[in-house]
């Protein structure tokens, strides 16, 4: 099988741009991928766009077209929605379509504009992931849920507050050198711990920040990457996509996220490949809870034994396995409809050899994992260099 | 309150909590849900079966929430709590008791309340 070739990618800056449109944000980093790629913008046939809050912070319905006409497309554009996995869905519908055969050029991409309408109407955009009737209306929050689940671990597995503070130090140094990152700051565990709680047992520097930005990748097929002579030694070498009962205590574990391990386990399975051969990963901790359940579900660690990793030094740059070497969403920022994509962002210019800290990390396989709520939508994707 | 128009079998279940006629939907495995179903989210069965709710719960985990959404605000800090009742798990707030001695595992009763900020209905636990 023919592995699409990431070709260009591009960024905004991440973190609080009030004042910058959804489509001013798209157009930077839409841009800046077409011009990394080197492909010809005429020869892009569709857009794969992600977003999940447009109509409640811009009042903007229908982005897609918006979005490809802000980038200078004519092409068709689809608007992808799946909470903070949006962009990750829209990787997956763009791999697909490339290996068909049905494309050999897509835009992919993602943008958020959250900060301009402020905490609590944010606070309250994010949680309409959740069910409105059976969790919204009992008082739900998006930091709430995943405080149900951090404490659920706790008395299945073991495990601190101290635990997961370890996360976030981890994940904000390691975005101290991400130039795009949000929260560019050393923190120590007793930071974390002395911090405003939210949402007990996590409090605010257990939580990503609330963020604008955007981004996108130029996907191409290996044969137009080849015949144009593309600088494009990275491939998207597996898919997979997982899904679960959208409220939480619908599900058959409150301390596991079983989607993340079917979505696992197809893209695995889709670049014939298995747990112990992935050297990086960029994972979805939009709380540091999250990371801990995105390991274990991913493979990387038994369920009870991720909550130490941070704590040990295991998923640092420099540790055996690097986890969100851009700071994660935790430190680099969670403009939740670009989320996916940055991910993909971060690994490939990783692999390239072009990204902070990618001196320390070594291998050729990556694995980008993103969420939507509490993990009601999973995506995986598996990196490789292929050329 | 803030609904215009009801949420069907959402309110209907309301209503009936607060009649003390409480009920969830059973599939013919044994699994429980909330309505409105067709078909059973553990399972897919489409046998199903009201069934009454039984009169005490159990917390199965909780959170103390500073922040909120704008419909909570004056509430804040307020319980949220899953709580199982048999079959079913239910989310809800978690009320009548200092935040500090909430503890998963007690023993909670359901019922509906108003919310303090937008008088909205809501199913709330009390310990019993
Ligand atoms: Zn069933």
């Amino acid at each position: 099988m023919s592995h699409p070739r990431v070709a260009g990618v591009g960024l905004t800056h991440f973190g609080e741009h009030p004042e910058r449109t959804g489509r001013d944000l798209f157009a930077d980093a839409g841009l800046a991928a077409l011009d990394d790629s080197g492909v010809d913008p005429d020869d892009v046939e569709s857009l794969f766009y992600g977003n999940f809050m447009g109509e409640l912070a811009e009042h903007q319905g229908h982005q897609g077209p918006l979005m490809a006409e802000a980038v200078g497309l004519d092409v068709p554009a689809t608007r992808f929605e799946a909470a903070c996995a949006s962009s990750g869905a829209a990787i997956r519908e763009a791999v697909k379509t490339v290996r068909n055969g049905e494309a050999d050029v897509v835009l992919v991409g993602g943008a958020e504009r959250m900060t301009n309408i402020g905490t609590p109407a944010a606070t309250d955009a994010l949680s309409i992931a959740a069910d409105d009737l059976y969790e919204i209306r009992s008082g739900m929050t998006f930091p709430g849920a995943y405080a149900l689940m951090a404490r659920s671990y706790f008395r299945e597995y073991g495990g601190s507050r101290e635990d997961l503070a370890a996360i976030a130090v981890k994940n904000h140094e390691h975005a101290l050198e991400n130039e795009y990152a949000q929260l560019r700051t050393e923190i120590t565990v007793e930071d974390v711990l002395d911090a405003p709680t939210i949402a007990a047992p996590l409090g605010l520097y257990d939580s990503c920040p609330i963020t604008d930005g955007a981004s996108a990748l130029v996907l191409t097929s290996e044969d137009y990457a080849e015949n144009h002579g593309l600088d494009a030694s990275v491939g998207i070498t597996g898919t997979g996509q997982g899904g679960d009962n959208l409220a939480l205590h619908d599900r058959e574990y409150l301390a596991r996220s079983p989607a993340t391990a079917e979505a696992a386990e197809e893209a695995y399975d889709d670049a014939g490949i298995g747990p112990d051969d992935v050297d990086v990963l960029e994972v979805h901790d939009c709380f540091t809870i999250a990371e801990v359940l995105a390991l274990e579900a991913l493979g990387m660690y038994e369920y009870g034994e991720a909550i130490a990793a941070a704590r040990n030094g295991e998923t640092y740059c420099t540790g055996k396995l690097p986890v969100n070497v851009s700071g994660g969403l935790k430190a680099k920022g969670h403009p939740v409809g670009a989320t996916g994509v940055a991910q993909v962002v971060a690994l490939t210019e990783l692999l390239e050899g072009r990204f902070p800290h990618a001196d320390e990390v070594d291998g050729e396989t990556a694995v980008a994992h993103n969420a939507g709520g509490t993990v009601a939508s999973a995506t995986v994707h598996v990196l490789e260099v292929v050329a | 309150m803030t609904e215009t128009a009801r949420d069907g079998e959402f309110d209907e279940l309301l209503d009936a909590i607060e009649e003390d006629r409480g009920y969830y939907v059973r599939c013919a495995n044994g699994h429980g849900s909330l309505p409105p179903r067709r078909v059973c989210p553990h399972c897919g069965s489409r046998e199903l079966a009201d069934e009454p709710l039984p009169d005490a719960g159990t917390v199965e985990t909780f959170s103390l929430i500073t922040v909120a959404t704008p419909q909570f605000t004056e509430d804040a800090p307020y319980v949220t709590a899953i709580a199982s009742f048999g079959d079913v798990r239910i989310t809800g707030l978690l009320r009548g008791t200092d935040h500090g001695d909430v503890e998963v595992g007690m023993t909670v009763g359901i019922a509906v309340e108003e919310t303090e900020t937008t008088g909205d209905r809501a199913i709330v636990f009390r310990p019993r």
